[in-house]
């Protein structure tokens, strides 16, 4: 079967993001851009399914401006088979990003697409699930546990209570947690071979898809500050400062 | 006018408190009605708990096999079909509602709101992005549903001194899936105070070391009958359960007194920490990042602090 997996570029998750004095939004021109790392762990899982004769061929897909082929280049370095861009100009939201990887599926007939729970630049987490509804396909959404065998999926998901089992029939839309893997490190030579894999470049206005940009960011503002706290010298002191403050 | 439909999270026949803090975020959209959603294969005991929340209209249930269990899938029909009567649809920012409510709001063909901490007017939300170093101000359209989930920290729970409000049963002639299926549920366990809730929570870092060094941690919390928390680098590294971990991919908690030990401070944690009352920070590294945070700040060896703080209480 066929494994999509969509890589998104975002702000490098090592960055502190600033909220521009204005309001107008967050500067973030010239700041290290990376796959989300949630994304990463989805392209090593898809290609472990590979390596694991369960799959055999993996595409990533990236939706954005020219600059998310750098996303799908380093995709292909890790191990993809080809890579897919959408381009588009401005930045979407994720109901539109469902509707377009629901006409990649319907496309490319893959037995799983793989997502990360959350991009860590809108912390969102809706994109697996809406893919999922709008093609009435199962989700298995903060995997740390993923085994397939024939036509089932079993999903082991990071819950609030624990860790929680599911089966699901593929076609099934997976969405990954940080435990499910630790994605693999690119080689030099891997650069190299994956200069000559199929890239392909669709414009999103070309996909017939209704844009689901419903959202309006009207303003952006740096989050509250705490007041700044005291440093105590010693355990007694610490006690002390709790008690004063009814805590102990 | 606006009416909010409410999905109510439960398990083993208890209601979350997270329901609650979704009412009271309800209440502050001056809703006419405000209806609780329960979805169960037996929602009696479930129901009679929702029905005492002050500001709760109504309570629906649909009691069917097929909802035993939380499944996304099979609860979302249902809930698509009932929700052309409100204008709002809401769910808890916990697992539960992060996997259910996008596939509702996909269905509904509508954007979602996710983490709302803050409601400006009835179509006007704040959220975090950027792990919490940027709030923005969403405004969604007025002529189609709202589908948001809710950040329960930022809320304080509503009462449950009301009604109770009426209970009714309700049918749906959703078509359900049967592609998904539940296995099982491996519950952190233990009779602590549930993290999410806790006045206190104690918590830890990977400066701990191993998960036996977490029994200090156990301890402490148990003498102040307080949660336990990890911070992602504790848990990645197999000293903690995954449950316990607090931060922008983990539980984002408030509680009155948070407690970290070891813990570096890494903005992705602070983020979870972030509407705590009182933040205590326990590091080796005065320079820690966590002492940006703390309202009061004790650098120095943990392995000797926590022991003297046990004594000292």
């Amino acid at each position: 079967m066929k494994i999509l997996v969509g890589l998104k570029r975002v702000v490098d998750y090592t960055v502190r993001v600033q909220v521009k004095p204005d309001g107008s939004g967050v500067a973030i021109d010239g700041v290290k851009m990376s796959i989300n790392p949630f994304d990463e762990i989805a392209l090593e899982e898809a290609l472990r399914l590979r390596e694991a004769g369960k799959a055999t061929e993996v595409i990533v897909v990236s939706i954005g401006q020219q600059s998310s082929m750098q996303q799908i280049d380093t995709g292909l370095a890790m191990g993809a088979n080809r890579g897919i861009l959408v381009k588009t100009e401005k930045p979407i939201q994720a109901l539109t990003a469902a509707r377009v990887f629901a006409k990649l599926v319907e496309k490319e007939q893959p037995g799983l697409v793989i997502l990360g729970k959350q991009a860590i630049d809108d912390d969102a987490s809706q994109t697996g699930q809406m893919l999922a509804a709008l093609l009435d396909l199962p989700q298995a959404t903060f995997a740390s546990k993923v085994e397939v065998d024939g036509q089932v999926a079993r999903v082991t998901r990071e819950v609030d209570a624990g860790l929680e089992t599911i089966e699901v029939d593929l076609p099934a839309v997976i969405t990954t947690d940080l435990r499910l893997n630790t994605p693999r490190f690119i080689k030099l030579p891997d650069i190299m071979k994956a200069k000559s894999k199929p890239r392909e470049t669709l414009e999103l206005a070309s996909l017939g898809v209704e844009a689901g940009d419903h959202l309006s960011v009207t303003h952006y503002a740096p989050p509250p500050k705490r007041q700044k706290g005291v440093m105590v010298k010693d355990v007694p002191e610490l006690v002390a400062a709790l008690k004063a403050k009814g805590l102990l | 006018m606006s009416s909010v439909l409410i999905i109510a999270e439960h398990l083993n026949g208890q209601l979350n408190q997270s329901t609650a803090k979704c009412v009271q975020f309800a209440s502050l959209i001056k809703a006419e009605a405000i209806d609780v959603l329960v979805l169960a294969d037996d929602p009696a005991a479930v129901a009679a708990q929702a029905a005492t929340i002050a500001g709760v209209s109504r309570v629906l249930t649909i009691a069917n096999a097929a909802n035993k269990h939380a499944l996304a899938a099979v609860y979302a029909p249902q809930i698509v079909e009932l929700a052309p009567s409100y204008t709002h649809v809401l769910g808890p920012s916990t697992t539960f509602g992060k996997d259910l409510m996008p596939r509702v709001a996909a269905k509904l063909g509508v954007s979602q709101i996710s983490d709302a901490m803050s409601v400006e007017d009835a179509y006007t939300f704040k959220r975090p992005i950027y792990a919490g170093n940027a709030i923005v101000t969403v405004k969604a359209p007025s002529d189609k549903p709202v589908v948001a989930t809710v950040r329960t920290a930022s809320f304080a729970a509503a009462a449950s001194n009301a009604g109770p409000a009426p209970i009714e049963a309700a049918t749906s002639s959703a078509s359900l899936p049967k592609h998904t299926r539940f296995v099982g549920l491996q519950q952190g366990g233990g009779d602590r105070p549930d993290l999410q809730t806790a006045r206190v929570v104690v918590s830890a870092g990977r400066a701990l070391g191993s998960a036996d060094a977490f029994k200090i941690i156990y301890d402490l919390a148990d003498k102040l009958k307080a949660g336990v928390g990890a911070s992602r680098a504790a848990v990645d590294s197999g000293y903690a359960p995954n449950d316990m971990q607090v931060g922008q991919t983990g539980k984002i908690i408030a509680p009155e007194l948070y407690i970290a030990i070891g813990i570096s401070g890494a903005i992705q944690h602070l983020t979870g920490i972030k509407d705590a009352g009182t933040i205590v920070a326990i590091n080796k590294d005065a320079e820690a990042p966590i002492f940006e945070v703390a309202d009061i700040g004790l650098a120095g060896d943990l392995f000797k602090i926590v022991p003297e703080l046990m004594q000292a209480i």
